[in-house]
């Protein structure tokens, strides 16, 4: 009985001796890299990728849970070292900021596209058809009207961090509405959900890669195209004395590290930078975790296995 | 006589009413008064008089950490340095109870000895249930451990369980030795008392990021911020407990010649044993209250599992993590509890061995061994077996469903009817109000309520609220504060009479507002969401639940601890039940009740920071908006607002209360 254990314990040592010994390729740097993860599904696909991309490599990883703005401090620090999901429309300014001291790096675009925008789901069609088109908005205002907000209809922005101008959109456009802040996104899905439920009015800030547009039919509302002139100048559009009166820009997700990635894990940096996924496949992959139910370790297996090609280009081999 | 008195209205009753009245009619007409006297800066403090002071904070801050040097070392490496040794135990103890000890760093880590498997784990906490208290015990809090491993959540509540046992440690030292400073030196507990006020009273989100720049990111940061959540009780109960202390107890300590060292540490704090007990179980469930919040900063298990969860809107699985924190908080209530009443040991006169002397020690030890063993070759042992999990997810995202579809309709009447002739009433009247009338109006409470001392604190408070530009945001928070600590007293007060009459309805409540005090308010706040919109109501729903508590509490008590005699008299005169309520069990415990309040009052404040993530336009928001831009000094403010805020309203309710005591003859 005792005997059994002690070999178990000597064939357990002897596994995970072997496990490592296969992995160790000639790397720069044995330490491990710290990869944060967040609390959404993308991120925590995307960082799981690269991170098994890494361990291919023979490098070390670890992963480490941290708060999406929060995170600037350990990365300026170096406590943190790599994080895979900066959004262009929520995450820009924190980004600046840090890239600006020079102790933090942006390693360019993940290669997928955030788009954010007004959205209703499709059975607000009937009660309204006009929509997708914006100058619709108007015409039936009421119907998404709430008893506060009566006679104007009611849009539930995203949380006031994430700025977006929809208060300046609203006034410039002259849209009938009140816009609603959400405290966090998942107040803002949990009233979607809810709606979804009843099929009743709704109109709210929804974002993707992510899987509400999956799990929900439903349409972006057509703004104005963005261009840098509307926001800057209020002559461009249909309101020549407001800025904002056009749709939100539609911007890359960026991957950054701390900037001594570079020196102490060259092979890293640079597979780091290579690093290219698009939005439909992310898509499938939040599609197939959140909804479908399954293993998100095993989905990014998955993924490594169908695309041997081209991770194996990240990093060299 | 003058005809006042006949009316039976004291002068003093005459002239809150006065207040009232003109503060009533000064909301109503001061904003189109201060339009037609061009008179703005009534309504809004003018720029001119605002100090503010985050920049000064963010600096200072930076400073801190980028340039401050001791010398020798930086201020940094200092913190950092202290980061490292809260991190050694942590991860000894994380090792042990979940992830085994690993030689090697990430995923080249080997390793070297697997953790306590979960029966060795469930069987320790039962055997320490024995130990402190009875069989009954045992079988409870093993049932507890049990839930969390069948229930799929064994994983994060270890992880969990770690990050409170070296919590609680540090809280209770830490606690343990500034109490007893305070008590030995009575400057430093006129030193410590605000410096505790506002380590209850400012918002944890305020002080985030200033320890994430400090202490590094991680698990240890979320430590840090838990144990300055959780330490003041401690602090307060020891001062208080050793003052408590007999006074025969300490002379017979100087009459056998005890050093000033030994006084302390052999007879005061092993005779103040029970109460301190009462502040290491008040650590315990604030560090647990703590769980969400840190694991927002990288502390993962259970608090992580609730997140992830209701972001996917998976509420099912939102709702099993959050009860196992209910559960894991319930296991180890029971246990210190039962650790603080355990009747002393008894000495035998037998000699006897070492199994003899500890029969748990040795069991326990064996029973590690044993599975430890047997677990390398049944793995089920080791760690509870996947396939004989099982949830109820289904049945709660069902349940939220089914209310969501057949009865939104009367929900949203019910809630429009509240917020037209209540709440939105309260907020127009409390943000027409004049400034400088608040002003006015608040010093002279305090000076009426407690004299000089108290008006000059009242007035400072509000008046660093003023020059930092919050007083738009200062009064939409007492207004969301104020109109859910009403209803949660409304609701609260008579449920706390019913179970202080009725010993069954006890019970129930008890357990009731047990579980509504730990379950993380984040697993009902999104379920309200999705049943009432995102908006003030949502957020009023959610203050009161977790506010609810202390009304209860209190009230219950002090209808508990009136003297038998007062209400013997009362039967003596032929009183009637309802009589016998209304004419002397509550006047008799309406300072206690009025304690109550002033809790739920200050449980209220801490959760404005949870409501602001569903979008209300408070104090709470101002500091949730700091922490995601990382900016220091406007998150500082804003929760030293809060605090100002919590203070005046505690200061305040306790004068009060006081006066109502001597009336009564009570104090």
């Amino acid at each position: 009985m005792a005997n059994a254990g002690v070999k178990g314990v000597v064939l357990g040592l002897a596994l995970g001796l072997g496990v490592a010994g296969a992995a160790a390729a000639d790397v720069e740097s044995k330490d491990p890299i710290k990869l944060t993860l967040h609390d959404w599904t993308g991120q925590l696909i995307t960082t799981k990728m690269m991170g098994e991309v890494l361990k291919k490599a023979g490098y070390n990883v670890e992963y480490v849970q941290a708060d999406y703005i929060a995170q600037f401090a350990g990365l300026k620090t170096g406590d943190l070292h790599v994080a895979m999901e900066i959004w262009e429309t929520t995450g820009r300014d924190a980004m600046d900021e840090a890239t600006a001291t020079g102790r933090v790096e942006n390693l360019g675009e993940t290669g997928m596209m955030a788009i954010e925008e007004w959205w209703y789901p499709t059975y607000m069609k009937e009660r309204c058809p006009g929509l997708p088109n914006w100058e619709a908005l108007n015409d039936c205002a009421e119907e998404f009207a709430t008893p506060e907000t009566d006679p104007n209809g009611r849009y539930l922005g995203g949380p006031v961090t994430w700025g977006g101008f929809d208060d300046e959109r609203a006034e410039a456009l002259e849209l009938d509405f009140e816009v609603v802040h959400a405290g966090t996104d998942a107040a803002l899905f949990a009233e979607l959900e809810s709606a979804y439920q009843r099929q009743a009015p709704i109109l709210l800030w929804v974002y993707a890669p992510h899987w509400a547009p999956i799990k929900y039919e439903g349409e972006w509302i057509e703004f104005p195209e963005y261009t840098a002139d509307c926001y800057n100048d209020p002559e461009w559009g249909v309101n020549p004395d407001m800025a904002y009166d056009c749709g939100k820009p539609r911007g890359p997700i960026w991957k950054v590290s701390w900037s001594g990635v570079k020196d102490k894990w060259p092979g890293a940096h640079s597979a780091i930078k290579a690093f290219r996924v698009s939005n439909d496949e992310m898509g499938a992959m939040v599609a197939a975790v959140d909804l479908d139910g399954e293993d998100l370790d095993a989905v990014v297996a998955d993924w490594m296995a169908n695309n041997e090609d081209t991770w194996k280009g990240w990093i060299g081999q | 006589m003058s005809r006042l008195d006949q009316l039976g209205l004291s002068r003093n009753a005459m002239l809150w009413l006065l207040l009232f009245v003109v503060t009533f009619v000064l909301a109503q007409v001061s904003k189109d008064l201060a339009k037609e006297m061009d008179a703005r800066w009534l309504m809004k403090v003018p720029r001119d008089l605002r100090i503010p002071m985050r920049g000064d904070i963010s600096d200072f801050m930076s400073w801190l950490v980028e340039s401050a040097s001791f010398g020798l070392f930086t201020f940094t490496e200092l913190t950092r340095s202290i980061s490292w040794l809260i991190e050694q135990p942590y991860d000894f103890v994380r090792a042990l109870v979940i992830e085994g000890f690993v030689r090697g760093q990430g995923n080249e880590a080997v390793q070297v000895l697997p953790s306590l498997s979960w029966l060795a784990v469930a069987f320790v906490v039962a055997a320490m249930g024995h130990y402190a208290g009875s069989w009954r015990l045992a079988i409870f809090v093993g049932l507890c451990f049990l839930y969390l491993a069948v229930f799929g959540q064994w994983d994060s509540a270890m992880i969990t369980l770690s990050s409170i046992l070296i919590a609680v440690p540090f809280g209770v030292g830490g606690g343990l030795l500034l109490g007893i400073a305070g008590y030995r030196w009575p400057w430093f507990d006129r030193l410590m008392t605000p410096v505790l006020d506002l380590m209850q009273t400012v918002p944890i989100f305020a002080y985030l990021v200033p320890i994430l720049f400090l202490f590094g990111f991680g698990p240890v940061s979320a430590l840090i911020a838990t144990v300055i959540y959780a330490m003041p009780p401690m602090v307060r109960v020891t001062t208080l407990a050793l003052h408590n202390v007999p006074s025969e107890i300490r002379e017979f300590g100087k009459m056998v010649g005890c050093t000033r060292r030994q006084m302390t540490w052999r007879v005061l704090v092993p005779s103040a044993l029970p109460s301190l007990m009462v502040g290491v179980n008040q650590v315990i469930m604030l560090s647990l209250n703590m769980v969400i919040i840190a694991s927002m900063i990288g502390a993962g298990g259970l608090g992580y599992d609730v997140l992830t969860s209701l972001r996917r809107l998976d509420i099912g699985a939102g709702l099993e993590a959050g009860v196992a924190i209910v559960v894991l908080a319930i296991a180890l209530d029971r246990l210190s509890q039962a650790f603080a009443n355990r009747p002393p040991p008894e000495h035998s006169e037998r000699q006897l061995n070492a199994m003899q002397r500890h029969p748990w020690l040795v069991t326990c030890l064996a029973v590690i061994l044993g599975t430890g063993l047997v677990g390398l070759l049944l793995p089920a042992v080791q760690q509870y077996p996947a396939g004989a999990e099982i949830t109820t997810g289904a049945f709660w995202e069902n349940l939220v469903r089914w209310i969501n579809v057949n009865f939104f309709d009367q929900l949203e009447a019910s809630k429009t009817f509240m917020l037209v002739n209540f709440m939105v009433p309260v907020k127009r009247f409390l943000l027409g109000l004049p400034w400088p009338w608040v002003l006015v109006l608040i010093t002279f409470a305090g000076w009426q309520l407690g004299g000089f001392r108290l008006a000059l604190l009242c007035c400072a408070l509000t008046l660093f609220i003023l020059v930092n530009g919050l007083w738009a945001k200062a009064m939409v928070t007492v207004y969301l504060c104020g109109v859910s600590v009403i209803i949660a007293c409304i609701i609260g007060i008579p449920i706390g009479v019913l179970a202080a009459e009725n010993d069954r309805a006890n019970r129930i409540v008890q357990a009731f507002i047990d579980t509504l005090q730990t379950l993380p308010s984040f697993v009902y706040l999104i379920p309200v969401v999705m049943l009432f919109r995102v908006g003030d109501f949502s957020a009023m729903i959610a203050i009161i639940l977790y506010a609810l508590a202390p009304a209860v509490r209190y009230a219950a008590h002090g209808i508990r601890s009136i003297d038998p005699q007062l209400i013997e008299a009362g039967i003596v005169s032929g009183c009637t039940r309802r009589q016998l309520l209304m004419r002397i069990k509550l006047p008799l415990a309406l300072p206690e009740i009025m304690l109550g309040i002033n809790q739920t009052i200050m449980l209220a404040l801490s959760m404005l920071v949870i409501t602001a993530l569903v979008g209300t336009r408070d104090l709470g928001q101002e500091v949730y908006i700091a922490l995601t831009k990382a900016d220091t000094g406007r998150g500082i403010v804003a929760g030293v607002s809060v605090a100002c805020i919590a203070i005046i309203a505690d200061r305040l309710i306790a004068a009060a209360a006081q006066r109502k005591k001597r009336r009564l003859g009570l104090a």
